[in-house]
This record gives structure tokens, sequence and C-alpha cells, in this order.
């Protein structure tokens, strides 16, 4: 009853091409940004920041740009880590050799090479497509993770091989608190993703999707496939690039190749699936489901456990933890293999002819 | 020279064990086109099922003797397998007909997570040995053809046979039974085949079983040569460049892609690695079949795409 659109006509083409067309939509969608950068400081202790919130918004961000790829443009990629680790890498090469970088540039520098990197390893997409492009991805996943371990000047040469970054301080601006760490990460999610959501509405999003449908018969109505999986592969990994500075800046502080492996690339292809392809707001469920899931297993298994009168051992709770999220995983493909974001169109679609739906 | 035939031949054996692997990825893909990311866990699963039980047999029926321990544990393992399939079948596939292939994807890598738990709270999860009698000495071959000869490991020479044997097995099966004759007229078509009464469920039940044995040999000659432990499912990663280069739909290609990869991981990483670090057999294979890929996009023995719109 709350959630109708009649009465609200559009008028001019401003209206019509708004980001969100219905205004309890808008409303709901302020509240939610003003909520999530006011709101939650107030009421959110320090471990619940550190330990899920600050995942969860840089993994956000790194599934939406992972879904841009493999839900928008229809590449499947098995190399996000390796696009996250370039961005890590990059940016703190370009903080450590320019004296005086701020950070932001520093951050954005690293999505850039992150760029560089996912347009010549999306080259493979001109030519492969589907699982085979899948495995050829994983060959930048293997690449990066040895070059990032053997050569030593992308680590500017630190004997243990880990890099560190300490200090970071946008214009005098110490991020220290969990509470700032928090406020960087969600300015950058909040950015990003209307930044995307308008990408993919334009004409350069409609060409992805127009190639994810079947590459083909776009390339015969005129999309230069080319221009349009090279371009996909470009914004993906910038965005996934920042996301994986931010990873190493903000929430490791100090982070090795290992950081940024392959379970890293399976765990965003999760996220995109079990959110729901081709949707940016499906990206934020699946990244919140993904990195939920585990900490709540761990803190459940014991309690469940002691119900029945088993204790169970470390290494067994680590055991079931990976049968249950295996079990979960392939269950919820089963019953919803649109992902979460189609039960959130469909809620909002039931809402919205409640009470009377016929 | 005779250390480069020397590399030549541990790469080649090396890569036996991987076109072993690969077969398993190829079964499964031909005949349900699903690209399965649990053969990794699936051989680990194997391996251990097997270390275990020819560890446990002995002592619960009380007899001694190495064979039989093996065989039994072999074929309580194969058990094991089959009515892993039989799960997968039933649980999974069935519910997953006609979804995209990175759903399938997914769901695969939802089942390694749950069979790698499985396994390791079943079987425990420390490293465990499979001792089936391999001779382990090195035997010089050649020797008044090279100075010094050319080292040769029995324990691979015996691994690659038992892996070849596997393959005439699998090629016989598949050609000359009428199972094989069904399961290559799903690979070619489902439809075409459920059309002439060819039951979909029952065949890819066979196939999965058919990657489980695969899957079992597998875990057998690598746990014997590596000892079982949880780094025996990055093997499944290691094969994965094999079947592109081979193409993920010909036996024959993954058997010729594994060699060729094994080779060229070998004498990359002896005659190359030195200069750039070493290391680099992990990724060296990756961008040999990309390369590869470039100009071959459907591997070097899969089947032509062709696109219709």
């Amino acid at each position: 009853m709350l959630y109708r659109e009649n009465g609200q006509f559009k008028t001019n083409y401003k209206d019509d091409q708004r980001i969100l067309g219905i205004t309890q939509d808008r409303v709901f969608v302020w509240a939610l940004v003003i909520f999530a950068f006011v709101g939650v400081p107030l009421l959110v202790d320090e471990y619940l920041f550190r330990a899920i919130l600050i995942p969860f918004l840089i993994l956000a961000l790194a599934a939406v740009g992972v879904n841009i790829l493999v839900g928008y443009c229809g590449q499947i990629s098995l190399g996000s880590g390796a696009f996250m680790a370039v961005g890590a890498y990059g940016a703190y090469n370009v903080l450590m050799r320019f004296e005086g970088m701020p950070l932001i540039p520093a951050l954005l520098a690293g999505g850039l090479c992150a760029t560089i990197v996912g347009v010549v390893f999306g080259i493979p997409s001109l030519r492969v497509r589907g699982l085979y492009l899948a495995v050829a991805t994983l060959a930048a996943q293997f690449f990066w993770d040895w070059a990032f371990l053997r050569v030593g000047w992308f680590t500017l040469y630190t004997p243990s091989g880990s890099v560190a970054v300490s200090n970071l301080q946008i214009f005098g601006w110490t991020i220290n608190s969990p509470v700032e760490k928090y406020w960087l990460c969600l300015g950058f999610l909040t950015v990003f993703a209307f930044f995307a959501k308008n990408l993919v509405r334009s004409a350069i999003g409609r060409n992805w999707m127009a190639i994810r449908d079947m590459d083909v018969a776009a390339a015969v109505i005129g999309i230069r496939p080319v221009y349009a999986k090279l371009s996909a592969f470009a914004v993906s990994s910038f965005i996934v690039g920042v996301a994986g500075a931010l990873w190493g800046f903000v929430h490791l502080g100090g982070w090795e190749p290992a950081a940024f492996g392959i379970e890293r690339s399976f765990q965003l292809l999760f996220m995109v699936i079990i959110g729901g392809m081709g949707s940016i707001m499906g990206s934020m469920f699946g990244a919140a489901f993904i990195v939920a899931l585990p900490i709540f297993l761990n803190q459940a298994l014991p309690v469940v456990g002691s119900w029945v009168g088993v204790t169970i051992s470390t290494a067994g709770i680590a055991h079931s933890e990976f049968m249950i999220f295996g079990a979960l995983i392939v269950w919820f493909l089963i019953v919803e293999p649109h992902g979460l974001a189609r039960l959130w169109s469909i809620g909002k679609q039931k809402l919205r002819v409640w009470p009377f739906p016929h | 020279m005779g250390f480069f035939i020397e590399t030549l031949i541990g790469g080649l054996m090396a890569g036996m064990l991987y076109s072993l692997v690969a077969l398993g990825f190829v079964l499964i893909f031909k005949a349900s086109s699903v690209f399965n990311f649990a053969q990794g866990a699936m051989v680990l699963f194997a391996a251990l099922a097997m270390a275990r039980f020819s560890e446990w047999f002995p002592i619960w029926f009380g007899f001694d003797n190495l064979f039989l321990a093996n065989l039994l544990a072999f074929l309580a393992a194969g058990a094991l397998m089959f009515l892993m399939a039989w799960l997968i079948e039933r649980l999974v596939l069935r519910h997953l007909v006609n979804q995209e292939g990175a759903t399938l994807l997914m769901a695969t890598l939802g089942i390694s997570y749950f069979v790698d738990g499985l396994g390791q709270s079943i079987f425990g999860s420390d490293i465990y040995q499979i001792d089936i009698g391999m001779p382990k000495e090195p035997v010089f071959a050649l020797e008044n053809v090279f100075e010094g000869g050319i080292m040769l490991n029995l324990e691979d020479l015996y691994a690659a046979a038992i892996a070849a044997s596997l393959v005439i097995v699998l090629t016989l099966f598949f050609n000359k039974t009428t199972t094989g004759r069904a399961l290559r007229a799903v690979a070619d078509d489902h439809q075409a085949a459920q059309s002439i009464g060819i039951p979909l469920n029952r065949i890819w039940f066979i196939v999965w079983c058919v990657a489980g044995v695969v899957a079992l040999v597998a875990g057998m000659i690598w746990g014997s040569k590596l000892g079982v432990q949880f780094s025996l499912t990055t093997v499944a990663l290691r094969a994965l460049p094999v079947i592109i280069l081979g193409g993920l739909t010909s036996v024959p290609g993954a058997i010729i892609g594994g060699l060729l990869i094994g080779v060229g991981e070998k004498l990359s990483e002896v005659f190359l690695g030195s200069y750039v670090g070493g290391g680099i057999e992990i990724w060296f294979a990756y961008v040999l079949a990309l390369i590869v890929l470039m100009f071959r996009p459907q591997g070097l023995f899969g089947e032509k795409i062709i696109d219709r719109v």
C-alpha cells in the first residue's frame, strides 16, 4: 500500500531517465545511504566494523566490478583476485615511489594499473568464450601470484616479501579508527555503485548486454565486440583494482600475495552468482551473504554442538564449515539460480500489487 | 643431451598424470556440459578413502597382506565414489538441468567445498601414505649411448603404465560396449539421444561413476607419489590448462595435452626458470594454453565451434 507508483507521472525526459524512478525507491535509497553514513557508526561496535562491515564494503565494491564483467558482459572471469592484487600492489608502488603522493590518487592509480592488466588479459576473450575463457583468465591469477612473490621490483625488494602501508591520510585527516576506515570504504562504494549503475544504463552498458546475450548477433547489428569486451574488462578491472587497493591499504594494512589468491577469485564469483548476475544491488547482497556466512557458521556451530551435547574440535568446525558452506551454495543455486536480486525484485513486485495481487 | 632427455621423460611422466586428472574433466564435460571443478576434490576424497581403508581393513579383519588390503581398499573407495556419483546426480545435477554454464560451474565449486570438508572429517586431515608396492629406486638406461645414462624413476614408469592401461580400458568401454555408445550419443546431442530412448539421468550417473573411478586411479597414483594431503586438490588446477589445450570435449586431446603440458612445464622450469627466479611451472602451462587458444579457440582437438545466430 505504501509502495505504489500510482499518480507519479513523468512529464519530461529527465524524470523518465532517473536511476530511481519511483519516489519511494528514492526515499528508501537516500535513507539507506544516510543511515549507513551516520546511523551505523553510532550503533555498531569496533569488532563488527573490523570483522564484517569493512570487508563487506570492500568486497561488495569488488563484486560490483566483477558483476560488470560477468553479469553484464557475460565474460566469466576467474582472475579477479589477480586484478585486486594488481590494484593493491600498483597503489602501493605509486604511493611509495612518488614523494608526497596523496592517498586517493594512489588508490585510483592502483585501479588504473589493474585496468591496463585487465585489458591485456582480456584480449583472449576476443577469441574464446565461456568456460574456455574462465580457464584462460586463471592464467592471470597464477601469473600475478607468482610475479608478486618472485619479482622483487613490485615489493620494493622488501626482504620478507610482504608489504605494509601505514599512516593513511586524506588532506591531513588521518584514517585510523575503524569508523574512519568504514567511512572511506563506504564513500568509495557509494560513488562507484552509482557510477556503475549509471554506466550499465548507458549506451556502453547496452552494448555489453547485447554482447552477453549473443555476441555474433550483437556484431551483426553493429556493436564492435572488440571495443565492448575490452571496455568491460577495463571498467571491471578498474573497480576491482580500487577494491583491491582498499583491501590491502585499509582492511589488511600489510599483506602478501596469498591475500589475493585464487580463493578470492572464487569468492568474488560466488558473490556475483549468489547475489544475481547483472544486478548492482545483487552484488551487495551477494557480498553480504558470503562475508557473513562463514562468520555466522563459526559462531553458531559450537553453540549448536553444545545443544546436542557434542563438543566439536577446531578442525571439525573448520571442516563442517566447508561442508555447510558448500551445501548451502548448491542449495541456493538450485532454489534460486537467479540470485538474491531476483528475490528482491519479486518482493518489490509483490509489494507493488499488495493487497490485491490480481 | 642426456640431461635434456631425462627432463623430457620426467615431463612425459608428469604429463601422463595430468592427463589422468584431465580425463575426469573431459568425460563429464562431454556427457553433461558440466565443467566439473569438483574433480580435484574427488581426487582427494578417493585418495583419502583408499589410504585410510588400506590402513583400517587389516586391523578390522585381522589379516596381514598388503595386496589384499590394497585391493579391498580400492574396491571400497570405488564403491564410495559410485555412491557419491549417485548422490551428486540425484541431489544436484537433476535440479540444475538447463542452467547456464556459470551456474553449473559454481554448483560444482560448492560440491568441491562439501566433498573437501566431508573427506577430511571422515578420514582425517593429516598426511597419509598409499603404498601400492611401487618400487622407489631409480634405474639407469641407455648407459652405452650417453655418459652416465639416463636416470629413470621406476615409480613413474609404473604410474605411466597404469595410466595408459586405464586409458585403453576407457577407450574400449566407449567404443565397444552398448553403454559406451549411449554415452557418446548423449555427448553428441542430449535431445536426440533422449528421443531414441537413452535415459539421460542414468547416463549422467554412469559418467560421474567413470569420472569417480578415474579420480580414484589418479588419487592413488598421485597419493603414492606425493602422500595424500589437502594440497592434492591443487592437482586439479594444474590439469585445467591441459583440457583447454587439448579441447574440452576430446579424450585424445586430454592425453596429448597432458603430455605437452607436462613436457613444457618441466623444460621451461629447467631451462628458462633460472633466468626469472624459478617457480614458473605454475603459470607456464596456463600461458602455453592461452597462446594455443589465440590460434585455435577450441583447443587442439576440440570440436570446431560454429556460431549461429
